[in-house]
């Protein structure tokens, strides 16, 4: 099973490898490590997120031998919406129910809105939110993609999405 | 020393470029062993010809030919009669029926002379045909000003990736719209007061429809798409959004999420839309400049910028075209 922990490193040396040694105890297999050292904690730790695939029953030795070397784990669990995407919609996003909108991406069962921002800048002027959509994989973001599209089609909204990253 | 005689055909904003880039670059153009004469200019109030070459000095202090022109001959009568081995087609583009540049372009090719040309629309229209006539001509034909200006696209692929096979290409095709863009995000002002200020300063038309609603930049990626990619597509085959829909609050919110919207045009998946454009990528160009991001199997995604107008920029692709011909 894929799982994602989000982890609170020390920014001292030895700090990763310390890390991962308990997920290579547990015959953990790494998807990816990302470190955010960008995003330091207040109180100066570097957050970390670690992509694995694992035997779910494992995870509570993981985080075990994990506080044992001092490790702060924030979050662990399955990561089963591990691509997000932004988009950025205009129009009458509000009266054209924001929220069936919304239910049209949620109800495919592999993609949801996870954030939403809305700006309404006066009546009868356009408005503009901000979506986080996350899905289970690529493939299933580009499908959710898809259908917004199909969505705000039918309710005359634009929609601003990312460029893909191989030519961003 | 070879010598080339040319036919400018046009002699608007470019045409004047054209005229001027000849004069400044002719010594280096002779160091090359080529000696480039514009032995005639026509317009839509005639021809103005000269067998030793038109004096550029002579020519650049009027803005048409009306007062100087020294034969009623104009169009494709000029180019068929006037001794000429290549045309510099130039007239002002128009995507519907690609006149008067399409019938210049047929008539220079058939008659067996190279063509190099700024002039879009027959491009889009009639790619294909005009390919073909070049080669049944055994001609020349060259079009590296039709797509992002200074922006060196066309060259850039048919020579230095020649190997390499392009997988898409990706970008900003119109300065105009870059600009309006650029301006909103960075003032937090609206669409119609940024077009209002790049209309005053000359970027944009009085009738600014021709840009903002994407059809300039889908004329690009068609150009691109059948040049490029060998593909048969017309203009009715790109998805077109323009930039009209943006909001200054839409730029805000992506601003804050670390990225700035662009009209981007994609090729071969023919779209044209405004899209969200990480701040860091080498494709956020501000202004009124061009890029373009072209993704390869060897090379890698190679990201070229540039000014995408202007009567000097556009004559510069054009001189380089007719280098690359006699060179």
């Amino acid at each position: 099973m894929r799982l994602s922990m989000d982890l609170e490193l020390q920014d001292v040396p030895g700090q990763l490898i310390t890390a991962l040694q308990p997920l290579k105890d547990n015959k953990a297999n790494i998807i990816s490590v990302v470190h955010h050292r960008d995003k330091k904690t207040p109180t100066g730790m570097i957050p970390v997120r670690v992509v694995i695939e694992m035997d779910r029953s494992r995870i509570e030795t993981v985080k075990a031998q994990l506080k044992e070397t001092g490790i702060s784990v924030v979050r662990a669990g399955e990561d089963r919406l591990i691509e997000e995407i932004p988009v950025v919609l205009v129009g009458h996003i509000l009266h054209s129910d924001l929220g069936d909108t919304v239910d049209r991406i949620d109800s495919t069962g592999f993609a949801e809105v996870v954030e939403l921002n809305l700006i309404m800048p006066g009546i009868d002027v356009p408005s503009t939110a901000y979506l986080s959509i996350r899905a289970t994989g690529k493939e299933e973001i580009r499908k959710a993609l898809d259908l917004l599209h199909v969505v705000s089609a039918e309710k005359r909204l634009l929609v601003i999405e990312p460029i893909e990253a191989e030519a961003a | 020393m070879k010598e080339i005689k040319a036919s400018l055909v046009g002699f608007g904003v470019v045409g004047h470029g054209v005229m001027e880039v000849v004069k400044r670059k002719r010594s280096i153009l002779r160091d090359m062993g080529l000696d480039l004469k514009v032995v005639s200019i026509s317009d839509h109030t005639g021809s103005i010809m000269n067998e030793a070459g038109v004096d550029a000095d002579y020519v650049l202090k009027d803005k048409t030919l009306e007062n100087i022109a020294t034969s009623s001959m104009k169009g494709q009568e000029a180019i068929k009669a006037i001794d000429s081995d290549l045309v510099i087609e130039v007239t002002p583009t128009n995507v519907v029926h690609g006149q008067p540049g399409l019938g210049h372009m047929e008539a220079a090719l058939g008659s067996g002379k190279n063509l190099v040309t700024s002039n879009k629309g027959p491009l889009v229209l009639s790619f294909s045909r005009l390919k073909k006539l070049a080669d049944d001509n055994h001609c020349q034909f060259k079009y590296e000003a039709t797509v992002g200006g200074t922006m060196p696209l066309m060259s850039l692929i048919e020579r230095t990736l020649v190997g390499n096979t392009i997988y898409s290409i990706k970008g900003i095709f119109n300065g105009t719209c870059n600009y309006i863009l650029t301006r909103m995000a960075q003032e937090s002002i609206s669409y119609s007061h940024a077009l209002s200020e790049a209309q005053d300063l000359g970027y944009a038309e009085r009738d600014p429809t021709y840009d903002v609603e994407g059809i300039d930049t889908a004329g690009k990626v068609v150009i691109l798409a059948n040049a490029i990619f060998g593909m048969d597509a017309k203009y009715s085959d790109v998805k077109v959004t323009g930039i009209t829909q943006v909001t200054p609050e839409a730029l805000a919110m992506a601003k804050k999420e670390g990225y700035v919207i662009k009209l981007i045009g994609e090729v071969p998946s023919l779209t044209v839309k405004p899209m969200l454009v990480p701040m860091e990528s080498p494709l956020n160009v501000d202004s009124t400049l061009n890029s373009a991001a072209i993704a390869t199997d060897l090379s890698g995604t190679i990201t070229v910028t540039g000014l995408g107008a202007g009567s000097l920029e556009t004559a510069s692709a054009i001189l380089s075209d007719i280098i690359s011909i006699y060179r």
